[in-house]
Parts: C-alpha cells; structure tokens; sequence
C-alpha cells in the first residue's frame, strides 16, 4: 500500500504525459483522482499512525552504500503527507479551470504530478539519502513548472534561478548528509534521529549543521537566499498556490522538523536557525508592504511567514517546535487560498496589478469575502487558525531562557512582524477590493465558475474552523505530528482561543493597531503606489552568473582558441609532461647494472634501416604526398616484418593487410585534398616543433629501452596454460581475443562499426569537387581483370580458410574480414563500383548490422543459462567422413568479428570511391574555384 | 635488438609528432599513421622481444612461457591495428569534409590564421 501510495502519482504522471492531448477532460479528472485516492490510502492509515505506529515497507536500492528504498509514515510524515494530497486535489480542480485552452493540459498535470510524487516521496523518506534524492527531484519539477510557460523571459529566468539557488543548496544538503552518514554509520532515519548526541558532539558537527542549514534556508527562500521565490512567481498561480505556499518551500521546514532531533539543541542551532528566521520574518513582511502584483505581495509574505517557522524551530523548545508545526498547516491553508483568490482576479480582469485594481468586492463579492477572511487569517486576528499559531510564537518568544538580550531582540521582532504582517495584510485588501477601480481594465468582471470558487472555499472553511473550534479539529493532527518530531517528549499545550488577558494578547492587539496606523500613515505620508524597488538579491545573482560566464569563456579562450594546430602542441605537451613528470621524478629510468642485451641478425638490421630510413624519407618530403604515402606503406611493411620476427604471426597478418587498406584509403581521399602541401612559411616554428618532437621521441625511447631490459611479470602463464582447457583453442591470441576478453573485442567491434557509419553517414549525399577527373567508362584492363577473376574465388577460399583455423592457428575474424576486403576492392578497381555492387549486391550497412547481431546474441545466449555474458561453450559433434569437429560458441562470436570487418572497411572503401563529383565546385591546382553565381541561378531556375 | 626497437620507436615518435604539428590535415594523417606504429609497437614491445616462439600451443610443448612468448600485448595490438585504420579513415573523411566545406585544409579551418602570424 505504501508503495502503491508513492508510485502512483509517478505513474499517473507518465499515463498523462502520454495521452491524446485532446482528452483535456479526463486528464483533468485523472490527475484529481490520484491525489484523492492517496489521501485515502493516507488516511488508511491513519489509527495506526495515530496510536504512535509507524507504518514502513523497505527494499534495497544500492545497499552497498546505504541508500534503501524506504518508506516510513510517522506523524510528522503523515501531517505532511495529508497536507501535500489535500492541498494537491484542491490545486488541480481548480488548475482543471484556470489553465487556457492554448496551455498544454497534459504538460501541465504530468509535471504537478511528477512534483506531487517528488514531494510525497521526500516526506515519506526513511533513509536520508533517499530524502536528498527526491529533494533534488522536486527542485527539478518546480523548475519544470516555473517555467511552464517557456515563451516568457521572467518565467524561464525565474526557473533558471530557483533551480541554480534550491539545486546549489541540495549539493550542500548532499554533502551535510553524507557527513552524518559518516558519524552516524547509518543513513537509517531511525538511527539518525537516535543518534543525536553523537552527532552534536562530533568534531564535524559545524560542518554537518552549515551544510544541511544551507539545504534548507536555500530551499524555504530564508534570507539572503529568499529572493528566488518573487522570481518564481512567473508560474502561473495554480502552481504558486501548490508550490510557494504548501509544498516546495515548506520542503525546507519540514526537513528542519525531520531532523530537529538530530540537529537541534546547540547554542550554535538556536542562534544561526532563529536569526536568519527572525532576519527573514522582518525582512519578508516589509518588502511585502511594497510590493505591486498581487503575487508578488504573497512571496514576500510567504517568505515572511517561512520566517516565522524557522525562528520557532530555532527557539527548539518543544512548545516552539508545535507552534512552528501548527504555522506550517495554518499558513499553507491560507495562503494557498490566498494564491488561488489571487488567480481568479487574475483571471477575471487580466491583471494582477494592485494599482490599477480596486472596489472588486462590488464586482467579485463572494471572491472577495472569500479572500478577505483568508488575508485575516493571514494577518493573525482572533476566530481565524492563523492567530493561533501567532499567539503560540509571541508567547515562546517571551519565555526564551537563559539568552536575555535574545528574549528582548524576539519579543520586539515579534511584535514589529506582527505590525508589518498586518500592513501587508491590509494593503492586499484595500487595494485590491476596497477603494476605487478598477482602472484600465478590460471587459466586464463576473464570479469565476463554480469549481474554481470551491478550492478557495474548502480552504477558508478550514481557516474558520480551526481558528474557532481547534480542539475538535486540528488538534489530533497536530499532537500526532508533534510525536514524529519530538517523540515522548511532547508537552502540554492548549489550543484555546481565550488564554485571558495576558502579554501574548496585548502584543497582538499592539500588532493590528500598529499595522493600521502604519498602513494609513505610509498611504498618507508616502505615494505607495510610486515607490518601486528592484531585487538587490537578483541583481547580485545575475551579476555573478555574469561572473561566472565570463570566467567559463575565458577559461575556455585560453586553452582552446578555435585553433586546431595549438590545441594540438598543448595536447603532445601535456602528455610529455604526464609522462616526464614520473619518469624523472622516480629516478628509476636507469637500471644499476649494463643490462645483458640480445644480438640482431643483420637482416634485422636491415628492417631497421629500411624503417628508420623511410620514416626520416617521409620527414623530409612530406608535402609530396603521394610519394608520402607509398613511403609510409613502406615503413608498415617494417613493423609488420618486425612482428613476424618477434613471434607474432597474427599481428603481422592484419598489418599486412591493413596496411593494403590504408594505402587505397589515402589514394583515395588524396582525390579530395592538394596533392602538395603549401610550403611553411615559419622556421621558428619548424624548428620549435622540431624540438618538441625531438625530445618527445627520446624520451619514449628511453622508456621503451628501459622496460625492455627489465624482467617482465605477467599474468600471462596461467593464460597460456588455460587456454586449450578452457579456451579449446590452440591460438593464444584468437583465444585471449574471442574468450577471455571477448566483452572487450565487443566493444572494439562496436567502435569499428560506429567509424564505418560515420564515414558513411558524412559522405553519403555529399558532392565534392576531386581534383582529378577521368572522363569516361573505366580503361578496360583485360589481363587485369582476367586475373582478378581468377584470383577473387582463391582469396575468397584463403579468407574462409583463415577464419576457420584461426582458434588454433594464425588467423581468425579480423584478418579473414580484412583478406577477403583485398579481392573484392580489386574487383571494384578493375570492374567499376557499380557493376561490382550490382554483382555482389552486399549491403555493407546491413552487413554490419547482422555480424553486431552475431556477436550480441553469442554474448547474449550463455545469460539465459545464467552464465555472465560472453561464457563460451564447447561442443564436438562426430560426423561422418569427416570426423569430429570441434565448435566453440567463441566461433559464432568470431563471425561477428569477421563480418564487421569487412562490411565496415568496404564500407568505408566503397563509400570513399563513390563520391559524386560536385557540379557547383571545381578544383583547380590544389585550390577549390568559388562556384560561378551565373551557373548558380542557372541552376536555381 | 632492444636498441634497435628503442630507437625505431622514438625515430618513428618523433617524425609522428613533427607531422602532427603541421598545420594542413593530411600532414597530420601521416603524423598519426607514424605515431599508431611507434604506439602498437610500444605495447607489443611490453610483451618483451621474443623471436620464434609464437603463442601458438603444439602438442608436445608445455604451455608456458618459457616456451611462448606473452600473449596478451599481442591480443591488444591485433584490435589497436584495426582501430587505428577505422580512426584513419574516419579523420580522412573529416580531412576530406573540411577542405570540402570550408575551401582550404588547414586545421584550423581557415588560411587566415596562418598569415596573421
């Protein structure tokens, strides 16, 4: 049930995210129904939760580092689940109506929900890391939501800074959560909260308080991160009213209640919790007086009151501790009406605009009655829930002990909120429904329809009964909720309206009768309606994010400046560096006695001169470049005789063969380059590059001489002896390839493959002007072709030849693909690409396609036996004649190999040779002619 | 012969690396081509320079290494050969779209540059 209860709303989210954007009306009922049925999955559990149970259902997520997937219902979870459902029904019947007909509905209600899920399942959490990672999920869905109207500028800039300010605060949260972790032991709820000593008694404890403090003050906008909220305002109301007044911001809150035990109780917490709550309380209710936009009023009140939380949990006294849970319900019922009353004048007259409002209550009279009860309870007077919770905080305020100057500074906040509170409060109403007005507003204004009323009038009922009959409403709830934090230790409290003429009431009665006097002094004294104040926070934060791409661009200038060749020389010189740094650091390159060298027969040496010589030929004419390249070939040739002598039978095969390839890629793509490069014009830098490749060089030298007179230690012995047992191969090397790191050759396969598409993919439907054209059907070669006939089906046995002995003797995949690409590029040379494509009809796409497929589904095969992936088997059936046969499950691997092989390198060959000439462009001595305009209309027409 | 393989190696580094440096794309090909030499002979080389005894088992010879020489640079090596000619061609094409599209083989995409020099 409880898992049903967090992944429903994930689940509606994706059904409506996926509907026919048509069904606006079943999305609509849809998205109402989830919240609605959790509730009564919540309230299902309800007498567990309120005999002191605490429902819980656990599976493992990444145990190893102890993140569960658990879910745990105590009070305090219950409180906010009931909270987030309640509020999230009432929310999307009244989006159901406020959202216009060219807003997406589904869009809309997917991302509510995804927030709903987020939100539910942080409540719910039972493992703080869980905790952190739907507290990250909800900063992204409010982002999602704030900007849901992504073709305004305030919607997307608003979203971009409550995202970077609530995500940078989840980093912090991520990181003071693992440090309890680690004092802890355990991310376990349970242990955590248990262990609070533990915690407040760490060396780390500083750390673990500023980092989560920095999680939850970003999060619940406290000062002087508050400004994202206003910003956020651009959403439109339906999420204000669920997120800025109910959920996302109460986030924070909750997570100070969630971990009160754990956290609290310091003279550190009590004074940095209830300053900045006390800083954010005052500043938030002044700012609100100023403020125009209706919306605009309820953020900056709404920060106020978050404020006001945070200062109750800060005081920590247990009575504080309810108080601010009490605030938590009471100002989530009212502002969240408050948001939606808001909406409908929006909605009704087009602008939310307090000076261009005025007198809506002869307009809109049940609106207005609606939301004027709401902003007195906003304001805090008697018969209405929020004047409860604000007695409770001025009486905590009074009976703070053993920090008199704090008592003083907090019974003078208290009583300066409660007056701003109230000028606020009565600025909303007046300007808004009072007065004169409205003014330069369009159409005529008429009552909302009834179901965008019904929301707001759930909510104020509740506001009018919890302020009147507390005891037979909230009370339970709140004692309940109060248990979750404080466990045993919940004190006495009564929720009475009239405690008797005491200090908390005359503070109050001090409060309303400032706030009128202040309201109609500023009015008179003060043109309010002319005085407008821009955001410092905002203006601080763009600054920075200015900073900060300007730091990014010129980081980005000095290492990469758009210039290929100088990224290049930083790439060899950080390499060299890499390298160099060790090698001399350690001071090892040297062995202590002259190693005994082996001799080199003397046609060794003669490989070695032929190669050094080509390599310093290719140095000195490399601008020749068709000389360059037949050189180079030469210099291959080398390597390759220099495995044949060094024991590496296969490896001098697929050089050979590679090197057969390259060269006909080079000819190749030398039709689309100069075939003489441009003489340099620099010797400094010649020479400069010299250097470098010089000393790159006889370092690596150095090192490669350095290993090779040392011992080897390599795991190799027990490869070898394992592979005819193991493997069933006699091939070292095909075994090691095929078996032992087939995942590996997989992979490697794979990237051949991707090169193979990426060639083709940009040469396809390319034109390109060659630098040589030969008119014309081919030259026909008869001898040639005479030949190639005859030589095509030898190859063609050699290849299938090679492939098969390969497990057992040189050869294999990589080297039949590669031998059977010879025969077939001489028939494409001889006999012209399009009749060979027309004979063979190899669609070498496909053909790659399929050898993947092989190798996949050998790999794939031996797991549903419940073998890892890539196990080989073995089998040898007898036949007739020929006798057994030996088959390893490795040999359809290498048939993969073999097929990607060669269906990439064709591909790569044919799609190289089958360029089309450009019609537009021509190249004349190695410079490609600007196409003539005349030709280029001619065209057009 | 360990000289001589020392040597080849950083001979063929050194010209890889000037090559590389040059500023027209098939130069730097050629660089490249000259640098997977000298690399695949570095990593075969770790296997240590063994003549006649290839990793091939007969009946008869034990399976071990005083018999063969180590297998497993040689593994790595088959796949890096045939890597290294996919990267050839794909930078060859790049080479060939980027002349194609911009007019001139620079790396950098532009004459200019050069001449600002």
């Amino acid at each position: 049930m409880l898992y049903l209860l967090l992944a429903m709303p994930f689940i509606a989210a994706l059904v409506v995210a996926f509907a026919s954007p048509l069904q606006r009306r079943a999305i609509g009922w849809l998205a109402a129904l989830v919240p609605l049925t959790g509730l009564g999955m919540v309230l299902a559990q309800s007498p567990a939760v309120l005999k002191g149970e605490v429902p819980r259902a656990v599976l493992p997520w990444l145990p190893q580092v102890g993140l569960m997937f658990d879910i745990r219902m105590d009070g305090l979870a219950w409180m906010f689940s009931l909270m987030v459902l309640l509020i999230g029904t009432l929310v999307v019947i009244y989006a159901r109506y406020y959202l216009s007909k060219s807003d997406s509905a589904r869009r809309f209600f997917a991302y509510l929900l995804l927030f709903m899920g987020a939100m539910l399942g942080m409540v719910l959490a039972g493992n703080l890391l869980m905790l952190v990672v739907f507290w990250e999920l909800t900063s992204i869905a409010s982002f999602l939501l704030i900007a849901f109207w992504s073709h305004r500028s305030d919607a997307r800039e608003g979203a971009r800074m409550a995202l970077a300010i609530t995500g940078g605060g989840g980093m912090a949260l991520l990181g003071g959560v693992i440090l309890i972790g680690r004092i802890v032991g355990s991310y376990d709820l349970d242990v955590v909260l248990a262990s609070g000593d533990l915690i407040r008694n760490s060396e780390w404890y500083p750390y673990v308080l500023g980092l989560v403090l920095l999680g939850i003050f970003t999060k619940s906008a406290q000062f002087p991160f508050h400004f994202w909220l206003p910003h956020a305002m651009a959403a439109p109301t339906p999420v204000s009213a669920y997120l800025h007044s109910a959920t996302m911001v109460k986030a924070g809150v909750f997570l100070l209640a969630r971990l009160h035990p754990a956290l609290a109780g310091t003279d550190l917490f009590f004074y940095v919790v209830s300053g900045v709550g006390a800083v954010t309380l005052l500043t938030g209710a002044w700012l609100a007086i100023f403020q125009h936009d209706l919306k605009g009023l309820l953020a900056y009140s709404t920060i106020s009151h978050l404020g006001l939380i945070t200062l109750l949990f800060g005081l920590s006294t247990p009575l504080a501790v309810v108080a601010g849970l009490f605030h938590i319900l009471n100002h989530a019922t009212f502002k969240a009406s408050l948001f939606m009353a808001a909406g409908i004048i929006d909605h009704e007259t087009g602008t939310r605009d307090m000076r261009r409002l005025g007198n809506l209550r002869r307009h809109l009279p049940f609106t207005s009655t609606l939301a004027i009860i709401a902003t007195l309870a906003m304001a805090g007077i008697p018969l209405l829930n929020g004047f409860l919770s604000k007695e409770m905080f001025f009486a905590q305020a009074l009976e703070i002990e053993g920090h008199a100057n704090m008592r003083m500074a907090m019974t003078v906040a208290a009583v300066l909120a409660g007056v701003f509170g109230v000028a606020y409060s009565l600025r909303f109403v007046h300007d808004t429904f009072f007065g004169k007005g409205p003014r330069a507003v369009e159409g005529d204004i008429h009552e909302p329809p009834r179901w965008m009323k019904i929301p707001v009038e759930v909510l104020v009922v509740l506001c009018l009964a919890v302020g009147i009959v507390p005891a037979w409403t909230i009370a339970p709830v709140l004692h309940t909720a109060a248990q979750g934090v404080l466990g045993a230790k919940v004190p006495h409290y009564s929720l009475a309206i009239w405690h008797g003429f005491n200090l908390p009431l005359l503070m109050s009665i001090a409060g309303v009768v400032g706030g009128v006097l202040l309201y109609f002094a500023m009015r008179r004294l003060l043109d309010l309606h002319a005085i407008v104040r821009g955001s410092l926070g905002r203006r601080i934060y763009l600054l920075n994010v200015e900073r900060l791409y300007a730091l990014a661009n010129r980081f980005t200038r000095a290492i990469a400046n758009g210039s290929e060749q100088r990224s290049q020389l930083l790439l060899v010189l950080v390499a060299m560096a890499l390298a160099g740094v060790p090698l001399f650091g350690s001071g090892a390159l040297w062995p202590a006695a002259l190693p005994s060298l082996s001799s080199l027969p003397l046609l060794g040496w003669l490989c070695w001169f032929i190669l050094v010589a080509g390599t310093l030929i290719t140095l000195s004419m490399y601008r020749y470049r068709l000389r360059a390249v037949i050189v180079v070939g030469v210099v291959g040739l080398m390597v390759s005789l220099a495995f044949v002598y060094f024991s590496a039978p296969d490896l001098a095969l697929t050089q050979l063969m590679v090197e057969i390839v390259t060269a006909c890629l080079m000819l190749l793509a030398l039709n689309y380059l100069p075939k003489e490069a441009v003489p340099e014009r620099s010797t400094v830098r010649r020479w400069r590059d010299a250097a470098i490749a010089v000393t790159a060089g006889g370092g690596l030298a150095a090192i490669v001489y350095a290993m090779l007179t040392r011992p080897s230690s390599t795991i190799a012995g027990e490869i070898l002896a394992r592979s005819l047992p193991e493997g069933h191969g006699s091939n070292v090397v095909n075994v090691i390839l095929v078996d032992f790191r087939g995942f590996d050759t997989f992979g490697e396969i794979t990237v051949f493959a991707i090169a193979g598409l990426i060639v083709h993919a940009l040469l396809r439907r390319t034109r390109m002007a060659p630098e040589e054209m030969v008119e014309g059907p081919p030259m026909p070669l008869p001898m040639a072709a005479d030949l190639s006939q005859v030589l095509f089906p030898l190859a063609l046995t050699v290849s299938i030849y090679l492939f098969l002995r390969g497990h057992n003797a040189p050869g294999g995949g990589f080297i039949a693909g590669l031998v059977l690409v010879v025969p077939v590029l001489l028939q494409y040379v001889i006999q012209g690409m399009e009749r060979v494509e027309r004979v063979l009809g190899i669609d070498y796409v496909r053909c790659i396609g399929i050898g993947l497929l092989i190798a996949a589904a050998t790999g794939l095969a031996p797991m549903l036996l419940g073998y890892p992936f890539l196990t080989s088997g073995h089998v040898g059936p007898v036949l007739p004649v020929v006798g057994e046969v030996p088959l390893a499950s490795a040999t359809a691997f290498d048939i993969g190999v073999y097929l990607v092989v060669f269906g990439g390198a064709m591909l790569i060959l044919s799609t190289m040779g089958g360029i089309r000439p450009s019609l537009l462009r021509k190249t004349y001595r190695g410079m490609i002619q600007r196409p003539d305009p005349a030709q280029f209309r001619g065209r057009r027409a | 012969m360990e000289i001589a393989l020392a040597s080849a190696i950083g001979i063929l580094v050194a010209a890889g690396i000037y090559l590389l440096l040059r500023a027209r794309s098939f130069d730097v090909i050629l660089g490249l081509t000259l640098l997977s030499y000298a690399t695949n002979l570095l990593i075969f080389s770790a296997g240590r320079l063994v003549p006649g005894k290839p990793p091939v088992l007969r009946s008869g010879i034990d399976p071990t290494l005083a018999n063969h020489v180590d297998p497993i640079p040689q593994a790595l090596v088959l796949t890096a050969i045939v890597i290294s000619f996919a990267m050839t061609a794909v930078i060859l094409v790049l080479a060939m779209r980027g002349r194609a599209d911009n007019g001139s083989d620079h790396v950098d995409g532009t004459e200019s540059k050069e001449r600002d020099r």
